[in-house]
């Protein structure tokens, strides 16, 4: 029998579960779940004895919050107290939950969450409750990291799986920072990643890094979506050189590596900062074999006109299934799925609201 | 002194199903405030629905003393009045 694997869809008005049992041929959709409110983060944590989906909520009139649950969706809970919450004397209040991201196997109740105003979390009770990484917040850099068009956040937070006390998270804007002492001290961590929008191209910091995906085969690579520009690392961040070459567009939000595939990596480009489409509103997911030396179109069983839509970045994913699946939803509420590693793919679901998040695994 | 907050449907689980919750607060001139400070206690993820972790009152819920929306008098700041009401409605927001 195929195993059970969940995909997790958020939007701007609430939660969908996808749930397929066939070897991800068919999938059954419920939802929504907490209608009317965005989900701007989630993440399947199957470190424990029981899959734990933690989802970040953010509501127009009640605000932010996180709930879980034990039992892939049926029930959902929230301790009394604000799970996450700044502490007096920061003068901050928290505006959305960008990333919630299980820790280390090793550290099974360890969660981390990137947040808007730009700060990372650190749950030690399986997101039950977060306290502020405190080497960051008080960063001298921090007043000069400014929002984006969509809020000034972390929305990548990489702990390293074997190493406890490093941990690499990304801002837009402000870039990619690195601790090598379990969060005490940072490192921006930038140098070849290029800010085309600021008088020097090349600074300490200041990038805005959209997305940047760990590779979980080889832990000391990464690869990095940016406001212009697609970068790998194979350094641990220490330097990034350019992987654009192939792709139609150096511009988009998504970046994506395969689960343990070493060299293969997804992206869904989008023409450029000003035309924020696929090029010729065609829907196309770009693959690379090769850690970005080249890239080949995936278009199977995808639109091939009229997308005149976006990926944002954290609606595709892949899960960790063999072969593993690939999913993105776009802005105007498809869900595609591929379940042959971006050789075809499938529609899951149509007409949703805008997807804000997926993420995927065999549960 | 004895308030009272009337709650709108969406936010009664969140006061273990309660239409109203009763507030005893201590002394006379008590503020809006105060009355949310024992909320907090009592009921703190109701609480933490009407305002942030600065004690800001959210953008998109109204509380309205007496009939009056406190943004209207002074705020969080406003002075409640024994017996006064505080009644909890969510603004007209999104999309």
């Amino acid at each position: 029998m195929a195993a059970t694997v969940l995909l997790v869809i958020g939007t701007r008005k609430g939660l969908w579960l996808a749930r397929s049992q066939d070897g991800r041929a068919s999938w059954e959709v419920t939802g929504p779940h907490h209608p009317m409110v965005e989900v701007y983060s989630a993440a399947i944590d199957t470190r424990g004895p029981v899959p734990r989906v933690l989802v970040g909520l953010s509501s127009e009139w009640f605000g932010p919050n996180v709930v879980i649950s034990d039992d892939l969706g049926v029930s959902w809970r929230e301790p009394a107290t604000a799970p996450i919450a700044f502490p007096a004397g920061t003068d901050a209040a928290l505006r959305r939950v960008w990333q919630i991201t299980p820790g280390p196997v090793d550290e099974p109740d360890v969660v981390y969450a990137g947040v808007e105003p730009s700060a990372l979390f650190r749950s030690t009770d399986g997101g039950r409750g977060f306290e502020l990484v405190r080497g960051l917040w008080d960063h001298p850099h921090r007043p000069d990291w400014a929002p984006g068009y969509g809020g000034q956040a972390i929305h990548t937070v990489l702990p390293d799986p074997a190493d406890h006390k490093r941990i690499t998270v990304a801002m837009s804007s402000g870039g990619v920072y690195r601790t090598l002492d379990g969060g005490e001290s940072w490192s921006a961590v930038n140098k070849g990643i290029r800010a085309g929008y600021l008088p020097d191209p090349y600074p300490e910091f200041g990038q805005c890094v959209h997305k940047v995906a760990p590779c979980p085969a080889r832990p000391e690579r990464l690869y990095a979506q940016n406001h212009g520009g697609v970068y790998r690392s194979d350094d641990g961040a220490d330097s990034w050189v350019s992987i654009a070459d192939g792709l139609p567009s150096d511009f988009g939000f998504a970046m994506v590596a395969h689960p343990s595939r070493r060299d293969v990596i997804y992206n869904f480009p989008l023409k450029a900062d000003s035309e924020r489409f696929p090029p010729d509103g065609r829907c196309r997911v770009y693959r690379s074999e090769n850690a970005g030396a080249s890239w080949e179109a995936r278009t199977a069983g995808l639109p091939d006109e009229g997308f005149w839509t976006a990926v944002l970045r954290d609606s595709m994913c892949s899960d960790d299934a063999d072969p593993a699946g690939v999913y993105f939803g776009s802005r105007t509420g498809e869900v595609y799925a591929s379940r042959d590693e971006g050789d075809s793919w499938a529609r899951v679901a149509a007409h949703l609201p805008d997807v804000t998040c997926v993420r995927a695994a065999v549960v | 002194m004895r308030v009272t907050v009337l709650l709108p449907g969406v936010l009664r689980q969140h006061a273990g199903g309660a239409r109203q919750v009763e507030l005893d607060l201590p002394g006379a001139g008590a503020t809006l405030a105060a009355a949310l400070d024992v909320v907090a206690a009592r009921h703190p993820a109701l609480e933490r629905r009407l305002r942030d972790e600065r004690g800001a009152l959210r953008r998109y819920v109204n509380l309205f003393v007496d009939g009056e929306e406190c943004r209207r008098l002074t705020g969080a700041d406003t002075p409640l009045r024994d017996g006064a009401e505080i009644q909890v409605i969510p603004s007209i927001a999104g999309g």
